[in-house]
């Protein structure tokens, strides 16, 4: 006899198998999950603009014989000594205690050898990153894990952390596992305890006060230190405005593409705006305020290679800083952990567990075994060539527009793939002169 | 004794005078006049000095201050001794919010009151409040003394960690995770001598003592009614 014909067991798009499992682990638990990165959605990115390259109207430069610069100095409005980068590639904070000693050295490693700065984190500053970094950001953090005026006048210049990208308005959570002797030593707290970075700073609330603050560090440090203030893409027209006004000699803007040690899932998926989207209001700000490339924009969250470094130049950045993608350089998420990842119910690739302290790369970990994997010589010089090689290609893209630096890549060199990046980064349609919200249209 | 006048020497040239004596001629003394509520003044002073500033002084008088001992007759503004290293900083007069804030070590001896979030978020400095605090002090404080002579506001010590509170009046309320502890001999001594140093008149009988609950210390999703 015949069956009856059925059709196919069909899979709600609405109640996918990832979104089932979370509700059942929630409903195990009855906690949020919480884990390390930035947000994992697809949103509208650098990969949906293209440049334009040459042509008729357009003069390119010889791609091995004529120079391109990449020089960045940052910190030309008030600071006495800027700092002068080989490239406009810089290490995002993070901190020690989140990662190991030999990563922090690793990472300052590699930053050196590539002429860019690598910066502190929310544990403060250690000896192997201030030794190996021969241009070091120190981060002026909600906690004050560690401050102190000797490292502030050591560094080379100050970033005052108001926001950041993955969870914009949410202080962090560095879980018990993670709190050695060492780390809780610097933090002036018990070892084993969850220590909580706070959401906002203990001595100043808004931009007014902020310009104070600023003055303070600065009388500390002889006014010698550039001062960042690093926000995450929340309301970048705004946010950047006032950052100019409460002082800032650069502003770092954080989409929510940027990787965090630890927070709620979320918080990393639900709250901030895409790198993409900040880019052009943050420097419209700064146009209207007359300090475009006085005050200098740095861009962070999901810069992976040249391209997207080519592409946050033209849409009118100094510089980017990258965080996931130099872990990656160091050897996160590295295939040839699987079978560990396997373990830990996971895969290479998409571990993110970084709060846990058991990472198989000996990265987001302070196990003393586990960070004997990571050799900081050999995970400096892997930095170094992916800086090299992210730097190369910005130049190449550069040339074939016909600029001699980075810096003169300009929105005019772009197209956009999409509608949706079309207006997030005012650049017109593909094949049209046109974007969403084009004055005139 | 050098004298500084803030009304015909800018800021800058005061703390790089401050600053450089801090180093150079220990235990020297200096006076400054009419600090017309100057914010940053006498900060990041690093060396064996002895500052007075007669009259007010706004946000982050004596900031980062490491072992110099820094006088302020007349209130200080927001951030008195934040970052605090060593040393000594007095207030003759109040001190407004954020007094001592992360301070990681000296003594804050404030003779007036205090504002809210007195030593908030401390981390090993000592401050000694004649006068009543305000509300939300020693919030996530995590080392060190307060110690208040007369009443403390809402949510004393709120997620405080292993910061030591004493207060000799009243507490309007305590913050979560702060809980009066008892009073053992080790306590009273400690007490004994901060108030021997900061001058006070006050027996460390007379105080009660507040600490750390220590249930919020690992995350604990059945603690998650608590704040």
């Amino acid at each position: 006899m015949d069956k009856t014909p059925q059709t196919d067991p069909r899979q709600s798009w609405t109640f996918s198998n990832s979104v089932n499992s979370e509700i059942r682990r929630a409903a195990a638990t009855g906690i949020y999950d919480i884990r390390g990165g930035g947000a994992k959605r697809r949103v509208p990115h650098f990969d949906d603009l293209l440049f334009l390259g040459a042509s008729m109207s357009r003069y390119p430069l010889e791609g091995y014989r004529e120079k391109c610069e990449t020089s960045v100095t940052l910190g030309t409005r008030f600071a006495k000594k800027p700092i002068e980068l080989k490239i406009p590639i810089t290490i995002a904070g993070m901190s020690f205690g989140s990662l190991s000693g030999p990563a922090k050295e690793a990472l300052g490693r590699g930053a050196t050898l590539a002429g860019t700065s690598t910066t502190t984190g929310d544990g403060g500053m250690t000896e192997e990153e201030r030794g190996h970094s021969q241009k070091l950001v120190y981060q002026y953090l909600p906690s004050r894990y560690g401050m102190n005026p000797d490292d502030l006048r050591r560094a080379d210049a100050i970033e005052v952390v108001v926001g950041q990208g993955a969870k914009p308005g949410g202080g962090g959570m560095l879980l018990g596992q993670k709190i050695t002797e060492r780390v809780a030593g610097m933090r002036d707290l018990p070892v084993g305890i969850d220590q909580r970075s706070a959401c906002r700073h203990p001595d100043w609330t808004g931009p007014d006060d902020l310009e104070i603050k600023i003055l303070e560090l600065r009388e500390i440090t002889n006014w010698e230190k550039p001062i960042y203030i690093k926000v995450g893409g929340a309301r970048p027209y705004y946010d950047t405005a006032l950052a100019v006004k409460a002082g800032a000699d650069v502003v770092v803007l954080d989409g929510m593409q940027g990787g965090t040690a630890a927070t709620q899932d979320v918080f990393i998926e639900h709250v901030g705006q895409p790198t993409l989207a900040c880019i052009r209001p943050a420097v419209q700000a700064l146009q209207d305020l007359g300090m475009h490339r006085e005050v200098q924009l740095v861009v962070s969250g999901g810069i992976r290679n040249g391209a997207d470094v080519a592409k946050a130049l033209a849409l009118g950045a100094d510089a980017v800083s990258i965080g996931t993608a130099a872990l990656i350089a160091l050897g996160d998420n590295d295939p040839k952990w699987e079978a560990e990842y396997n373990a830990l119910g996971t895969t290479a690739g998409a571990y993110d567990d970084w709060h846990e302290g058991r990472d198989p790369a000996g990265i987001t970990t302070q196990d003393p075994e586990l960070m004997k994997r990571l050799d900081p010589i050999a995970a400096g010089r892997r930095l170094r060539n992916y800086l090299n090689v992210m730097t190369l290609e910005c130049q190449t893209i550069a040339r074939a527009c016909g600029h001699n630096h980075v810096h003169n890549l300009e929105p005019e060199d772009l197209c956009a793939l999409t509608m949706e990046a079309a207006a997030m980064a005012q650049i017109p349609l593909a094949g049209t002169n046109w974007y969403p919200g084009k004055p005139g249209f | 004794m050098p004298t500084l006048d803030m009304s015909t020497t800018p800021l800058r040239e005061v703390n790089v005078t401050l600053q450089q004596a801090a180093k150079s001629q220990a235990n020297a003394v200096y006076e400054i006049t009419n600090p017309r509520g100057s914010h940053a003044v006498a900060v990041g002073l690093d060396g064996p000095l002895s500052v007075t500033v007669k009259g007010s002084t706004g946000y982050y008088c004596a900031g980062m201050n490491k072992t110099a001992t820094i006088r302020v007759e007349g209130s200080a503004g927001p951030g008195v001794a934040e970052n605090m290293m060593s040393g000594e900083v007095v207030i003759e007069g109040d001190a407004s919010q954020y007094a001592g804030a992360t301070g990681r070590g000296g003594l804050l001896n404030i003779k007036g009151n205090a504002s809210s979030r007195c030593g908030i978020s401390m981390k090993g400095i000592d401050i000694v409040v004649h006068g009543n605090i305000g509300h939300m002090s020693a919030f996530m404080a995590q080392k060190g003394n307060l110690v208040v002579l007369g009443d403390a506001g809402d949510a004393l010590g709120d997620s405080l960690y292993e910061a030591r509170l004493f207060v000799r009046g009243t507490v309007k309320s305590l913050g979560a995770d702060c809980v009066e502890k008892e009073m053992r001999p080790e306590h009273i001594e400690i007490l004994q001598d901060l108030l021997d140093r900061a001058g006070a008149d006050a027996k460390p009988e007379e105080f009660k003592r507040y600490g750390s609950a220590r249930r919020l210390y690992n995350f604990n999703i059945d603690h998650a009614d608590e704040y």
